[in-house]
């Protein structure tokens, strides 16, 4: 009598749909993160004073309750975790989809026509080496706007002021651009496919109003975050 | 018409396959695409050559027996049809086609063109049904069924479990197949009780064949003869959510 699920813990801990589930709500968490990080940057545009007025807010806090960059320092852990779990989930499933494939993906057949399939979009086929540039770029970002460790502008105690010294650089702006566009097309196909992965696709019609607002979020976080240097690069933000 | 072909040759699961280039004239456009390949089959044997081997029954697009990639697209560029329903018309005289088997790990090919997708069959067997008492037939309308949930559990059903999900997916996944035949289960008032335990159970299948994950791209879908829409996936996956949750072990 009955379906016997035969998977203990464990196994179901391992499922190809629970790490795409955990891939989705870290994913979606770091969204959210994206948002409030873009809120911040556009503050620029109301001066130096406001600019780093509200970067040592953000260090401040929750104090006294917290201690000093206490606020801050829950929200990198809880993004550390994200992105460990994210990479994982990712790197165990790309391994399972290229066993699933004999190592080729959707080149394993002999012809050479219609390669790129039927209807699968840019952003969707891009996931995983988009995935590794934006982990790049992360790095090299904290290493240059937060730490102040790759200062081709200079560096500066200010933190505005490290912004305008370094997007006056053509080639940092262009850097930043790149992986912004690469950002994009992420969230493109990953907004969506998150959503899809937790269960909310759940109708033709859902289908078409979750890819919209994938769409919609990919295009305004990508504005959002390159406003700020093109403004700078192009001299309205001094 | 005349057609050129390379085709899969492959001869037994073991063997190394290589594709092989055919020529066939006389096609007519009125033919359908296993049509073709039975002239072609007849020219061999009258060589005295070995016919390609390719799996076929109804040829009405209703069993999912036929299985070929056609210019690397399952079941050939003509959306919501089988390969059988595929006609020569939407070819042109002169062209070279490109035919393959299914090509899936989980898939193993058994001689040229025919798969063995019995994978399939044991997703099936680990949760594709419901318990229910045996005796004389129920009253017809002694579960009330909403319209809603029978279309929804109907356009799932619709599946004839030919496997060009699994064929077009870049990741070798089957979940459009498993999450059709749990939701046209899992839709109904006759397939709540087991719904939670039945989509763990298939999945886990699923994964233990070794198909790999969805990641929502949609090319199962574009494929699919008939029409499995990609939600089944999504439903399935907030099944299998909904159940660890309440997993007790």
């Amino acid at each position: 009598m009955g379906i016997s699920d035969g998977a203990g813990l464990r196994s179901k801990l391992r499922f190809s749909v629970t790490l795409h589930a955990a891939m989705a709500v870290s994913g979606l968490i770091m969204v959210l993160f994206l948002l409030a990080h873009m809120y911040g940057n556009l503050k620029i545009f109301e001066g130096q004073q406001a600019f780093d007025g509200y970067s040592a807010y953000l260090r401040e806090i929750g104090e006294p309750l917290l201690p000093r960059e206490g606020a801050l320092w829950i929200v990198r852990v809880v993004l550390l975790f994200s992105v460990v779990i994210h990479i994982y989930a990712a790197f165990t499933l790309w391994l399972r989809s290229r066993t699933a494939t004999a190592g080729k993906g959707g080149w394993r057949y002999e012809t050479r026509k219609n390669r790129r399939g039927v209807q699968r979009s840019y952003a969707s086929f891009t996931m995983r080496w988009g995935g590794v540039l934006i982990g790049l770029f992360v790095i090299y970002h904290i290493l240059n706007l937060s730490a102040d460790y790759i200062a081709p502008g200079g560096p500066s105690p200010s933190p505005y002021q490290r912004m305008v010294n370094d997007f006056s650089i053509w080639w940092v702006v262009l850097s930043y651009l790149i992986a912004l566009v690469a950002l994009g097309f992420h969230l493109r196909h990953g907004v969506w496919s998150a959503f899809a992965s937790l269960g909310a696709n759940s109708s033709v019609t859902r289908r078409r109003v979750l890819n919209q607002a994938a769409s919609l979020a990919a295009v305004v976080i990508l504005v959002g975050f390159l406003v700020p240097p093109l403004a700078i690069f192009v001299g309205w933000v001094r | 018409m005349n057609i050129t072909l390379r085709i899969w040759r492959q001869h037994d699961r073991d063997a190394a396959g290589k594709m092989v280039r055919y020529s066939v004239d006389g096609i007519s456009p009125d033919m359908s695409f296993l049509e073709m390949l039975d002239v072609l089959n007849e020219q061999l044997t009258a060589a005295g050559g070995e016919p390609v081997a390719f799996d076929n029954d109804c040829r009405e697009g209703i069993c999912g027996m036929c299985s070929l990639v056609i210019n690397g697209i399952a079941h050939g560029p003509e959306m919501l049809t089988a390969t059988c329903q595929l006609y020569m018309r939407h070819f042109h005289d002169g062209d070279t086609i490109d035919v393959e088997p299914w090509r899936s790990p989980a898939f193993p090919i058994l001689r040229d063109l025919i798969v063995d997708r019995s994978a399939f069959d044991r997703i099936i067997q680990s949760g594709g049904y419901i318990s229910a008492p045996t005796g004389a037939a129920p009253d017809a309308a002694a579960t009330l069924v909403p319209k809603e949930d029978a279309d929804k559990s109907f356009d799932a059903a619709t599946c004839i479990g030919c496997g060009a999900c699994v064929a077009a997916c870049p990741n070798g996944s089957a979940m459009l197949f498993t999450g059709a035949k749990a939701i046209h289960l899992g839709a109904l008032p006759q397939g709540q009780i087991e719904r939670n335990s039945r989509a763990l159970a298939m999945v886990n299948q699923h994964d233990a064949e070794g198909f790999g994950g969805c990641t929502q791209i949609g090319e199962c879908t574009a494929v699919c003869p008939v029409g499995i829409p990609l939600d089944v996936i999504s439903r399935l996956n907030g099944d299998v959510l909904s159940a660890l949750r309440k997993a007790k072990s």
